[in-house]
């Protein structure tokens, strides 16, 4: 006998499909639209005078060396040929990477607290990191049928483990006696949540961040097979016709998209941090 | 400065420790099972058990005992960063378990500062916003913490260190912004659990005599916690000693060198110098058993000391004068003789008239 959990899931996608459908439209049209729009933003302007504001910015933001970087990340793209697929793909983990980062963050700290959260948590924990990636794309597909929507909803879902699991090991890090000071001088919960902390766990939630950026940008580009355009679409491409150049083009600007958002983020807030 | 108020009160309270708590506790009062019964039956620790102690204002209260004797557990429960498993404990006259959470944070910010073994100092801030961080969480104005801070910083002489990280500050300098940041805030009480225990010996003794001095000048309560006899014997008022939870012992150094409670605390204070710890009044012979012992002398021909003088002077006294006993009182009234006997045996923590007594 054969047991086939796709035998039980799939009514249940059908299920949903059947009485849920106007709810999925309305998750559909709003991330279409932040989508739509921050994509039209990158691309308004003339790549130039993106790559000078992101420049700019990163020099304000994070430093001189990161604000180098990103102008050499974001000229290979442009140089490339690739400059709207690579803007649609930062459209893409960004957006996927706040809603994966605003759904793991607090889930991680109240794991963090709260032993039996961990407990009921983990084990889904492990399904969604062992399950192979492509595999979410099926229902995602499923629901939301093809383009950018079920990629984005399967780049979440895949994102959410690593910035999850290293929330709670950097909450559960933070050193006991800073916490206990915090009780000690009657500070608020929430301020000795912002205050002590926050700041101490904030290596450790770098770590996760980023972890959450590359494995998204990972799937953001194997979900170039299921329509979502982008750079994955162009290594898609690239694989299919069998044309080396396209495929290494696209697979080194991945590359410096991942080292761009990387590096623009840790600086962000590593300066921030320190500044406050 | 010394005055009879009560600030913190804590009658009969325990810490038991471990899942089955509620039921050890109830058989606690109701069969009376001792900590070693509630380990094996219920497979609870119990950190504290029926610790009653009184602080009253401006003075220093210390706790030593040694290691798991439950010193931490106890001045945690003064603040209420843990729950009591049964007893009240009551700052300045309210008790703790009664309170709210906003007024539990209001008694935290304003009455009781506390000061960790391990310093717990934030690594990215300065000194200075360490020193200011209580009044910070309370939502005081940046400027006008600063000068609270600065202020607390000056006292403590790390003025120049203002700016300065916690990493680029020595162990003896991190536990000093620790103290200020306790300042800061202005509490009439401070906590403070073995501030010292990790510093060397050289600079602990220093911090030892500023603290003291400063807790005195500024007419602050405190308790003091500590695994040293000598530290305990340097700073406090008055001494509680800890053992397996239970506080054996309290009182002045002085009592508790020369009536030991037991052969634990006897053990303890074998070691200490009594050289400036005992006085006249606990060594010397009631005058009415000198007069027996010696006929014929009157003691007005002998040299005469203070009730108060210690040993140190008294061994002065004798050497100096050439007398072997000297005459104890305050004004014209002699209340007893010591001699240099009653002095050889206060040497050793005995005392003369202890059968007297
Ligand atoms: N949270 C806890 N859970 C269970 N047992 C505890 C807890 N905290 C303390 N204990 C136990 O209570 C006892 C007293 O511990 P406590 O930390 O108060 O000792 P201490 O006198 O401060 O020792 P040290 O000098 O090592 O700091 C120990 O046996 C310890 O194992
Ligand atoms: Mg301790």
């Amino acid at each position: 006998m054969d047991f086939n959990p796709g035998a039980v899931l799939a009514p249940v996608v059908d299920w949903l499909n059947a009485n849920f459908h106007g709810f999925f439209a309305i998750i559909t049209r709003i991330i279409e639209t932040v989508l739509g729009s921050i994509e039209s933003a990158l691309l308004v302007l003339p790549a130039f005078a993106v790559i000078a504001i992101v420049v700019v910015a990163g020099f304000f933001a994070a430093g001189l060396r990161v604000a180098i970087l990103a102008g050499f990340c974001l000229g290979f793209c442009w140089l490339a040929g690739l400059w709207e697929a690579s803007m649609q793909t930062i459209a893409l983990v960004v957006v996927a990477v706040a809603i994966a980062v605003a759904v793991a963050f607090p889930l991680g700290i109240l794991a963090a607290r709260r032993a039996r959260v961990e407990a009921a948590l983990r084990p889904v924990l492990d399904v969604m990191q062992t399950v192979p990636p492509w595999v979410y794309l099926i229902p995602a597909v499923m629901i939301f049928s093809l383009g950018r929507v079920p990629a984005i909803i399967a780049t979440i879902v895949y994102g959410i483990p690593p910035m999850l699991r290293l929330t709670t090991l950097a909450f559960r890090g933070v050193p006991n006696d800073l916490k206990e000071l915090g009780q000690a001088i009657g500070a608020k919960p929430r301020t000795i949540l912002w205050k002590i902390e926050l700041p101490a766990a904030l290596p450790t939630l770098l770590v996760g961040l980023n972890q959450c950026i590359l494995l998204s940008l990972a799937m953001v580009v194997l979900a170039g097979l299921v329509g979502a355009g982008g750079l994955g679409a162009e290594v898609t491409r690239g694989l299919t016709r069998m044309e080396m150049g396209l495929g290494l083009r696209a697979g080194l600007a991945i590359v410096a998209v991942a080292i761009l958002v990387d590096r623009l983020t840790r600086g962000t807030l590593e300066r921030k941090s320190r500044a406050a | 400065m010394e005055s009879n108020e009560v600030l913190i009160d804590c009658q009969s309270v325990w810490k038991v420790f471990g899942e089955r708590s509620k039921e050890a506790i109830r058989s606690i009062t109701e069969r009376g099972l001792t900590k070693r019964e509630i380990l094996k039956e219920y497979n609870c620790v119990v950190g504290v058990a029926d610790a009653t102690l009184q602080v009253r204002r401006g003075e220093i209260f210390c706790i030593m005992g040694l290691s798991g004797s439950g010193k931490s557990t106890l001045i945690r429960l003064l603040n209420r960063l843990i729950e009591p498993s049964l007893g009240t404990v009551r700052v300045k006259g309210r008790d703790l378990s009664t309170l709210d959470a906003a007024a539990l944070r209001e008694t935290r910010a304003r009455h009781i500062g506390m000061v960790f073994q391990s310093v717990a100092l934030l690594p990215q801030r300065t000194v200075l916003e360490n020193a200011a961080f209580g009044l910070e969480v309370q939502g005081i104005p940046r400027d006008e913490r600063n000068r609270a801070a600065e202020t607390a910083l000056a006292k403590v002489g790390l003025s120049d260190w203002k700016l300065r990280y916690p990493r680029e500050l020595s162990g003896g300098m991190q536990q000093r912004v620790g103290l200020a940041r306790a300042l800061t805030a202005d509490p009439e009480i401070i906590l403070m659990d073995e501030p010292f225990s990790a510093l060397d010996p050289l600079i602990r003794r220093q911090l030892q005599d500023e603290f003291r001095q400063l807790t005195k000048d500024l007419g602050k309560s405190a308790v003091f916690i500590t695994h040293d006899l000598d530290e305990a014997i340097r700073i406090g008022d008055r001494i509680a000693i800890m053992k397996d939870g239970v506080i054996i012992q309290e009182g002045t150094a002085e009592e508790i060198v020369m009536n030991p409670a037991d052969q634990y605390v006897a053990d303890f204070v074998a070691g200490i110098s009594r050289l400036h710890l005992v006085k006249a009044h606990s060594v010397m012979m009631p005058l009415d058993q000198w007069c027996r012992q010696s006929p014929g002398l009157s003691p007005d021909s002998l040299p005469r000391c203070s009730p108060e003088a210690d040993i140190d002077a008294l061994i002065g006294k004798i050497t100096g004068t050439g007398s072997d006993a000297i005459a104890i009182g305050h004004g014209g009234t002699t209340v007893g003789v010591v001699t240099t006997r009653s002095l050889l045996l206060g040497v050793r923590g005995e005392s003369d008239n202890r059968a007297a007594a």
